[in-house]
Formats: C-alpha cells, structure tokens, sequence
C-alpha cells in the first residue's frame, strides 16, 4: 500500500503518493512546470535548473524534477522570483547558442525555442559570447554541430547508459565544455555505431540525423530517373506520428498512397524481403546446426549492432550470418530482378529506403552494397522523420487520404515480416520458419510470447528435431555487449541470437519522432503484432511470392545467386592493433 | 618510469584512473599523454578511452598537449595578488620571454595560472613541477630561473 | 590572550613525524577511551558538543554521524576532505604538517562509532608536505596498531588510504570529491541522495573536513559538554583561522567562536603594514562575502556568517587595503571560478563567463545602469539555482558587494543615462 502524500502547490492541496517528485506532483495538478534537460525514461540529470521552484523555508531555489515531495511542503511554481530564475537562464543558453533559428533543421521542433516562447522571453539581457567551433560533418548518418548544444546531457546518458558504448564525453570543464567523441575526434565509426539515439534525444540542433530530403526531392523530378521506395516494417506503426497521429496507429494503406502523392513510381515493402531474409538465415541456421558451422549463429540485419560487433568485438564476426539487411537485399533485387523483370535499365532505376533508423545511411553506402561504387544497391535512405518532413513540405492532409496496396512485385508479405520491426520479431519470424521446415510439421501456436516485451535479453527453448536449443534476443548495445562477451569468452549457451541495437527494437530506432518514450515504444511495438495477428500469412516460408522469386530467380536458399546478391561480408575494424 | 610499471602500480581497477594518470604524466618529460597511451591506459583500467579522455581534459594537472620539462604554475588569486604576485609574473613573463598558456621556444619552461595553492601565508607563491616556492620576490625568481637552467645544462 | 590553542596545541611542539611524540603528549588516549565505552556514547558526546563542520559548511556534524551509524551496511566510508582549494584557506595544511594523527585519530574514533569499515583522506596534489607527512602518519598508525585488524584488540578493522587530487577545486564539494576518488571527473551528483546513503561507490559515506576530524577526540577527551562551553551559543568550540592579505603576521590562528574579526586582524595579524589603512575583508575564501571597515566589530560565529547569505565558516580571513581596487579583486575571484567551474550546470557553466564580461566593464569604467541590474540579477540567480556549492557561492562577493560598496559600483557607470 503506497503512502500517500500532502503537500500544497500554489497553494492548491495536492495528495500524491509518496517518492513523487515535485514535477510529476504539479503535472498530476494540471501544472507543466518548464523543463529541459529533464527527458522521461533517462536519468535525471538537474543540470539545465529551469524546472526550479520555491519551497518555503528553503534558501535559494529547488529542482522540481529532482526534489521528492515531502509531507507539509509548500511549494511555489510561478513566484517573479522564479520565472527571473528560468529567464536568466535560458537568456545565458541563447547567448552561447547559434540561435539562427530559420536555418536549422530544429526550427518549430527544438525544446529551447519552445522554452524561450513558454518563458516569454523577448530580449536577451547578455552579450553573445558563442566561440563558434567546427561542424563535424565526416559520416553518412549524423551531423553534429557544437554550437547548437546546450550540453544537457541527454545524449551521453543515452549513449553511456543506455547503449554501453559511450562514444560521448564531456571534454574540458567549465564553459569550455565540449560534447565529444574521444580526442575531440569527429564522429566516425571509428567509435560510433550510428545508432541515432542521441539524435533522437538531443532537444536542440546539436545532433540530427543527415538530411538527404533535397536529394530525393530532386530525383523525384528527373525525369531520367526510376524513383521507387521501401518501407520497413516499423514505419508502418510510426509514421503517423509525424503527422500528427497517436503513436502506434496502424498507418499502411495511408502511407503508401503519401508516397505515391510525393512522387515515387513504385510503393515497395521491405516486409517482403524480411520474409526473404527469414528463408535465407533460416536455411543458414540449419546449415550451421547440422553440419557443426559457427554457433551461437546471430542475426545481422540491425547496422548498428554490425557497426558495433565490426568495431567492438571482431572476433565474433564469424558468428554473424552473412545475410544482407532486408533494405540492402531489397536494393539488390531492385537492381537485378526488378530490373530485368520490368525491363529497365539499373543505372536509372533510384532506390529509396524509409527506416525508422539512422545506422541504415551509413549501411547503404558500404562499398559492398552494391554492384559498383556508383551504382549502390540502395541510393538514399530516408529516416522516419526526414519523410515525415517531405510530407510536411508538400502539405499533404495525411489523415483523409485513401488506403492504396503496396506494389508487386514485391507487396505480398507476411506477418512474420512485419515483426521485425520489434525486438524478438526476427527470433520469431524465424523460429517459425525454422520450426516447421526441420520438425516438418506446423506450429500449434504461432505466438513465441517469451521472445516478446521489453526485457533486456530474453530466452527461448525450441525443440528442433529431438533436439533443445537455446535461443536469445537482446535489445540495446549494452544488452548486445553482455551477449558479445559471453561468446568471446566460449560461455554462450545459446544457438541462435537476435540483436538488435535500438531499446525495443526499431520502433525505437534512432531515426524515430522526436518525444519517443517507453510508452510511445510500447504503443508501436503492440500494434506490429496487431498487423501481424491480422495478416491471412504470418510464415516467411508460406509466401508465395518469395517461392516464385527463388523458382523464377535466385533458384534456391544459399545457391550461387542467393549468396552473390543476398550475403555479405563483415569487417574487423581493429581499431588499436 | 614506462608506462607498463607505472600501470602495474596501480591495481587495474577504474578509481586510481586520476591519480595513475598525474603519476605518470609528472614522470614524463612533456607533462602530457599521447592518444595510444590513452589507449593503452583504458584498457588496462578496463574504461573507454571516452571517460579517459574527459578525465585528462577535465584536470588541471593532466593533459594531452604536450607542455616544457618544467611547469611553472602561477597563483593568480586575491591572497597572492595583494602581496604583489604581479610583480612575481612580470618578471617571469620578462625573463622567459612568454606568456601564461605558452612554452619557451627550446621547451624548458611552460608558464601556466593554477588556482591558489594555499601557501597565502607566505605569498607569493608559485610551483615548478612538484616544488612549491613561497615567499617570492624578483630577485628569487631570477635565481630559482637560473638554478632550473642550470641543472638542465 | 585571545588564542586559544586546542587543535593547534601540538603545533610546532612536536615532530610531526613521530608518534611517540604525538601519543606522549595524550595522542590515542581518546580512541582509548571511545573505544572502552559504548558506540552510542560517542554519537552522544558529538552531539552534546553541537559541533558543527570546519570546512565552510558548518553542518551539525552529529546529525552526520548518526545518519551514517543508523546505516545497516556491510560496507562504509569515513572520507577526510583535505583538497583545502578556497583560495586563502591554509588551515588544514597547517593540521596535517605539524599534527597529523590528530586527524587520523577523529577518524578512528568516528569509524568506531558509525561501524565504518574504511577510511579515505582526499588530499589535493599540490600539497607536496603534507601527502608525505600523512602518508608516514598512516604508516606509522598501522604499525602501532591503531589501524589495521583488530585494533585496539576489539572486532574493529578500520585502515585509511590516502587519495590524491589532480588539480581541481571543485573536487573540495563532497560529491565532487567522491566522483574523484571513483576515477571520474570532478562533477557533482544529483542530490538527494545524500552521502550518508548513498556515497563512495554507492555505499554510505560520511564526509568532513580536516579540521572537523581533529575536534573529534578532543571532544571525547573533554567531554562534549565541556566543549560546548566553548564559543558561542551557535558555534561552539575553537576555529582555526588563515590569516592572509594586507597583514603583518600572516598565519594560522586558532580563536574560540565569538572573537570579533578586529581583535585577530590587529592583535593577532599587527595590523596592516606598511602604514596603509584597511580598505576591506574578504571572510571565507573567494566565495565569502567582502565586508567594509565598519563591519569588522563582527564576531566570528556561524550565524552572523549566515547573514551574508552564504556558508563561508572555513575561517579564513582577507585583508585588503586601500591600494586594492574592489574591481579588480572580485574579476580575480569570477575569473578564479569560471575557471574551476565543472561546466555541468548552465547558471554556473554559462553565468560566469557573463559575470566577468560585466565585470571587466566596471573595471573599464564602460559599465551600464543596466550592466548594474544585470550584473545583481545574474549573481542572484547563479546563487539560487547552481547544483553546488561553487555556483551558490561564487557569487557571494558581488552581493557583497552590492550591499556594502553600493556607490563604487555608481562611480564606474559610464553615465547615469540608462
């Protein structure tokens, strides 16, 4: 039984339970209390001091997002005193800020400009005393820009705490702090896996995905150009939020015909080569089992936990499959199959990818997706937000638009490729696969609930063929990390691992709306496996478009063509040897 | 002292990271530390050379550029400053030829400000190295200067 | 006679390197005697004295004690802040030069009372002296027995080690201090938790300065009641004082609570020499108040330090003449803290750099009416709302100053025209 709490904010009466914090308390009263660096689901930090407020009796002024409610406390939100607090403040931000709003990518979408329009401020009382320091433009994915940051905080906790990688620091104290990649290095997969969840944190410009909007507005208007696009799994149940929708509304049918309005020929669904990659690891994984190849085996369609396995731990390469993403198996088809089929000249076709995720730039422009340096098998990926801006751009009522079908020949999918999109969804896409093709028999239920939820790694028992095995699913680098060491270590129990770098899996990846919390995971995570419950296929190997694609194409699982198209190859980066 | 002994001092456990760090800065010739001994550092502290980076850049005593064979660190603070520790800096300034933040051309001498070092009874103070010379005047500076000369010739 | 030499009765009387010495002269009678009684004696006998910190704060150090022995941990820490960074404090270089198993033995008795099972003594790399007298101290206690295994014959392990700085004022806040000791960068925590809680690698941790530690066994060895009768009502028993500035006899003095900062500037310090008349005092350090002429008839008392709206009880006391532009000394002071500032909170991180821009415009005679009314907002604000004590503190001479040298502020303003 929780004890409750009385205390009076404003003078108003307010009873909540015990270990509330004064901003929770105010908020349950109807009372936002500004804040800034404060961010629900990370640490609190107090740093920012803007939520502050006055207890009477207390000298000086208290942070309403670190100070607990105590029984008799009398607090105040909105004294002259107080909102001269958090002006002076916010006007000493501004003044070491690059506050050339209408040319960031921030503008109408940065919590400082909102702060500065809640407090009211019209004037800024300091000198600007900005050094101006280097843009760091020097990877694919992020572009991080040191004189937007108001050193909150937020993405070094995600990225110390929540990812385990800390490629972030403060360097130097005082005002000559700099947020930075060790020895005031650029961000580069020399450290960073590109994971994006320091974009998706950072309330201001100071680190932001790559825009490449201005590059898919002009190839939409070349009349040379073959303009098509994917949609991975998760956009789906997370476009809708960047226009204005509740998170985890399903969204399909509205985004394809969106995408067709903006420009693009072709509407295609990354969900069909997901069904692809389930057949093509699923095969490998029997492959390794029965004829004593590397084991643990573990997936490899999340770039960041490549980038992170390349850089952090070579030496468990070999156990990645040597499957391609769905995107980039996706570009290849695109080039070769869909080109040859529609009889079409590959240089022209134009390949766009729409990914809740920013790791997936940095994977399309590896030199070995594609056939040539400048014929890559996905030319441009596009995060979640980035298409959600086009949209934005062109006006588009999303709400009243009719539902449209993805396009063949890639629009049949399943529900196992829907899935995906969440952390255990790949474990299950595949188990059900893998299940029935060694057992030779079907599942009785087609719901793997343990491999499901927002656990950080979860197991799983199969019975394939007479034989337990051991499965996992890990979500977050740091999860990834605990994974990587037991199998460097030989202490791996497991057969088969799914990992995936985002928390929830790409629902939650970096390239996501901005405000995503736990529950706004949650939200997308229940409705993929609403659309997966709801599909009349929900077996990779039942998809009668994949048979057709190996009868047709690629021949079979793991043959000659499967491998020169769908597998890759990874790369130790031995960064200190 | 190379970096292998002086690791093995300390027990490779992430707390001794600050002081494993000043020992064996204050050891080297140049005061500092190189990125591959950063690397080496962290990973015998079991740390990411993130969290050794910003704990080199974060104390005034550690750094990563280079500095001379002989620190001098000035008081600027009010104790030292009434008692005339202006004059104490001029002369340095003068004799050395540079200024605080700066390295004498042939690399004997970095002259930097360091907060007070709690020696206001005997201001003006200052250290060179891990020597701290108290009740300064002129005249004792130039001696202490040449005395540093000296041993280095 | 206004000294009165308890902590400092030892001081340049004894070899600070021999505990034979520092036992002939009643050194570890009081462990002796703490450790013959009860554990809830000596939290009595702390809190009958009413003893509060030395290091600035002036914190009820009972209240401390009995917080941390109330603990039901396998695992706590007694943490002895020796990092001494305020600029004009010299006082516990003092103690731990010339008496320092005075220290080692406050630590002693208060591990035995709150069930500590380490001790730590965070000591700043500057002070060359005093690491190395301390350092012999442990050594010489260990083999004497009164750290180690079993002392005194009792089920009672307690060893100290000793943890050096690396350049970084800030590392005196206690939070601060223990991040330090963790291997991390000087930079405060979120509070609450409180360091009796949750301190030195997450374990309960009671921190105090030097000369807090000292007191410990002369309270038991007088009795906590005796102490009391000591100083005044709110600040009881002896302060050591670092004297420095303008001042004939600049030293380490130690006076009861209550002696007017007159008395010890004229008959401690000799006045100020060179027939220059006193202009102004800075109390505390660099984070203390600055006070006119006509304020020096203050005693030297908790309480009245209160008033200037700041904790500045570390005793140390500034003496300016009338050579000492204010302007210039409070530049100093901003400039000392923007440069110890550890950048993690914005108030502090970004108003300092502020500060001292406005600041430079009085010295400059450029400044503003409004440059007035910002320069007062700001130092209010950073007061209010900075996550330590640096922020909260620095300010402390500008509103000082405000109050007490109104019109010198008026007399660098370029015009009256706003």
């Amino acid at each position: 039984m929780k004890m409750m709490v009385n205390l009076k904010i404003n003078n108003i009466d307010v009873t909540v339970p015990e270990n509330t914090t004064i901003l929770d308390a105010a908020k349950a009263y109807n009372i936002s209390i500004p804040t800034l660096c404060y961010y629900p689901d990370l640490r609190i930090n107090s740093d920012c001091r803007i939520c502050s407020v006055e207890i009477v009796g207390k000298k000086g002024l208290s942070t309403s997002c670190s100070t607990i409610v105590q029984e008799g406390m009398q607090v105040k939100t909105h004294t002259p005193r107080v909102i001269n607090a958090r002006k002076t403040i916010t006007e000493l931000l501004l003044a070491n800020h690059d506050a050339d709003c209408t040319a960031c990518a921030k503008n109408m979408n940065c919590e400082l400009q909102k702060l500065a329009n809640v407090l009211g401020i019209d004037e800024n009382r300091f000198e600007r005393v900005l050094e101006v320091r280097p843009i760091d433009d020097h990877n694919p994915s992020l572009l991080r820009n040191p004189n937007r940051c108001i050193k909150c905080g937020r993405c070094i906790d995600v990225c110390r705490n929540i990812q385990g990688v800390n490629v972030l620091e403060p360097l130097n104290r005082g005002h000559e702090i700099i947020i930075s990649p060790p020895f005031g290095k650029y961000l580069t997969d020399e450290f960073c896996t590109f994971c994006g969840q320091c974009s998706s944190v950072c309330p201001v410009g100071a680190i932001i995905e790559k825009d490449e909007t201005a590059a898919v507005w002009n190839v939409l208007h070349d009349p040379q150009k073959h303009v098509i696009v994917q949609v991975a799994p998760a956009i789906r149940v997370s476009l809708g939020e960047e226009l204005g929708q509740k998170a985890g509304t399903i969204v399909t049918g509205k985004l394809v015909s969106a995408l067709k309005l903006l420009g693009f020929t072709k509407v295609f669904d990354t969900d069909f080569t997901a069904d692809l990659t389930i057949i093509e690891e699923g095969n490998e994984l029997i492959k390794r089992i029965t004829t004593g190849g590397v084991l643990p085996m573990i997936t490899s369609c999340c770039p960041g936990w490549i980038n992170f396995a390349e850089t952090y731990y070579p030496e468990i390469l070999d156990h990645l499959s040597s499957c391609k993403s769905p995107q980039q198996m996706f570009g290849a088809l695109a080039k070769t199959y869909y080109a040859q089929k529609e009889n079409i000249d590959p240089a022209t076709i134009f390949v766009v990818s729409i990914m809740p995720c920013t790791a997936k730039k940095y994977e399309a422009k590896r030199p070995e997706m594609g056939s040539t340096e400048n014929n890559l098998d996905v030319d441009v990926v596009l995060t979640t937000r980035e298409i959600g801006k086009m949209l934005r751009q062109m006006g588009v009522e999303f709400e009243n638009l009719p539902e449209t079908e993805f396009d063949e020949p890639f629009g049949k999918t399943t529900g196992a490729a829907a899935i995906f999109g969440t952390t255990g969804g790949v474990m299950e896409a595949a188990l059900r696969t893998v299940y029935e093709i060694v057992n030779k028999k079907p599942l009785e239920s087609l719901d793997f609930m343990e491999v499901r939820g927002m656990e950080g790694i979860k197991e799983a028992s199969v019975n394939l063929g007479g034989k337990i095995v051991k499965v996992a699913v890990a979500h977050t680098l740091a999860n990834a990390k605990k994974i990587a060491e037991q199998i460097k270590n030989n202490e791996s129990p497991y057969a088969f691992i799914e990992v995936m770098c985002c928390p929830g899996g790409c629902i939650g990846g970096g390239g996501q709306s901005y405000g995503t919390t736990s529950k706004t995971r949650k939200d997308r995570l229940a409705s993929l496996y609403t659309v997966d419950a709801a599909m009349p296929l929900r077996k990779s190997h039942e998809n009668p478009d994949i048979n057709k694609l190996y009868a047709d194409f690629l021949g079979s699982p793991l043959a000659k063509l499967s491998h020169e198209l769908l597998h890759t190859k990874y790369k130790a980066k031995h960064r200190h040897q | 002292m190379t970096l292998e002994s002086m690791i093995q001092k300390y027990p490779a456990s992430p707390e001794y990271l600050v002081e494993a760090l000043r020992d064996y800065q204050m050891a080297k010739n140049d005061h500092s530390v190189t990125e591959s001994e950063i690397v080496k550092i962290a990973k015998y502290f079991n740390v990411t050379e993130s969290k050794v980076c910003s704990v080199v850049s974060f104390y005034s005593f550690l750094s990563e550029k280079p500095k001379g064979r002989y620190v001098i660190r000035i008081c600027r603070d009010v104790p030292c400053f009434v008692n005339k520790s202006e004059s104490i800096l001029k002369t340095l300034e003068t004799r050395l030829g540079i200024k605080p933040g700066e390295t004498t051309p042939d690399g004997l001498f970095t002259l930097e400000y360091t907060g007070c070092l709690g020696q206001c009874d005997h201001a003006p103070a200052f250290r060179i190295n891990d020597m701290t010379y108290v009740d300064l005047t002129p005249d004792k500076v130039k001696a202490i200067l040449s005395e540093y000369r000296e041993e280095k010739s | 006679m206004i000294e009165k030499k308890i902590i400092s009765k030892r001081f340049d009387k004894i070899d600070p390197y021999s505990i034979a010495d520092y036992i002939a002269t009643g050194g570890y009678k009081s462990l002796a005697k703490a450790m013959a009684g009860q554990r809830i004696n000596i939290l009595s006998e702390v809190e009958k004295s009413r003893l509060r910190g030395r290091g600035g704060a002036g914190f009820p150090v009972a209240i401390k004690m009995m917080a941390l022995a109330k603990e039901a941990a396998l695992v706590k820490y007694i943490v002895c802040n020796a990092d001494e960074g305020e600029p004009g404090n010299f006082k516990d270089r003092a103690i731990m030069e010339k008496d320092p198993h005075s220290i080692l033995e406050g630590m002693i008795i208060t591990a035995y009372a709150t069930r500590a099972t380490k001790g730590y003594i965070y000591i700043r790399c500057e002070y060359d002296k005093p690491i190395e007298i301390m350092r012999h101290a442990v050594e010489e206690a260990r083999k004497n027995h009164f750290l180690g295994q079993k002392i005194d014959k009792i089920d009672f392990d307690f060893d100290i080690e000793i943890r050096l700085g690396a350049g970084s004022y800030v590392c005196g806040e206690e939070f601060a201090l223990l991040e330090s000791i963790e291997g991390k960068t000087g930079r405060t925590r979120v509070k609450p938790p409180f360091p009796t809680s949750v301190g030195l690698f997450g374990k309960p941790t009671e921190i105090n300065n030097v000369e807090t530690f000292a007191n410990i066994p002369v309270i038991i060895g007088m009795g906590g009641d005796e102490f009391a009768k000591i100083g005044t009502k709110s600040s009881t028993g002896t302060k050591l004082l670092s004297l420095s500035g303008n001042v004939n006899n600049k030293g380490v003095y130690e006076i009861p609570f209550g002696v007017p900062i007159k008395t010890v500037i004229d008959e401690l310090g000799g006045g100020v020499p060179d027939s220059r008349a006193l202009k102004m005092v800075q109390l505390g350090g660099a984070c203390g108040p600055i006070i006119p002429r006509y304020l020096l008839d203050m005693i030297i008392d908790f309480d009245r330090f209160d008033e200037f709206e700041s904790k500045t009880g570390s005793g140390a006391i500034i003496v300016m003449d009338d050579r000492c532009d204010i302007f210039d000394i409070l530049l100093r002071n901003v400039t000392f803290f923007k440069h110890e500032s550890c950048g993690k909170c914005a108030p502090c991180r970004e108003g300092h750099n502020q500060l001292e821009r406005l600041l430079r415009k009085f010295v400059d005679r450029k400044a503003t009416i409004t440059d007035l009314i910002s320069i007062e907002s700001l130092a209010r604000v950073m007061h209010q709302t900075s996550l330590c004590g640096l922020g909260q503190t620095s300010p402390t001479s500008i509103i000082s100053t405000l109050r007490y040298f109104r019109d010198d502020y008026i007399d660098r303003l370029e015009s009256l025209e706003v």
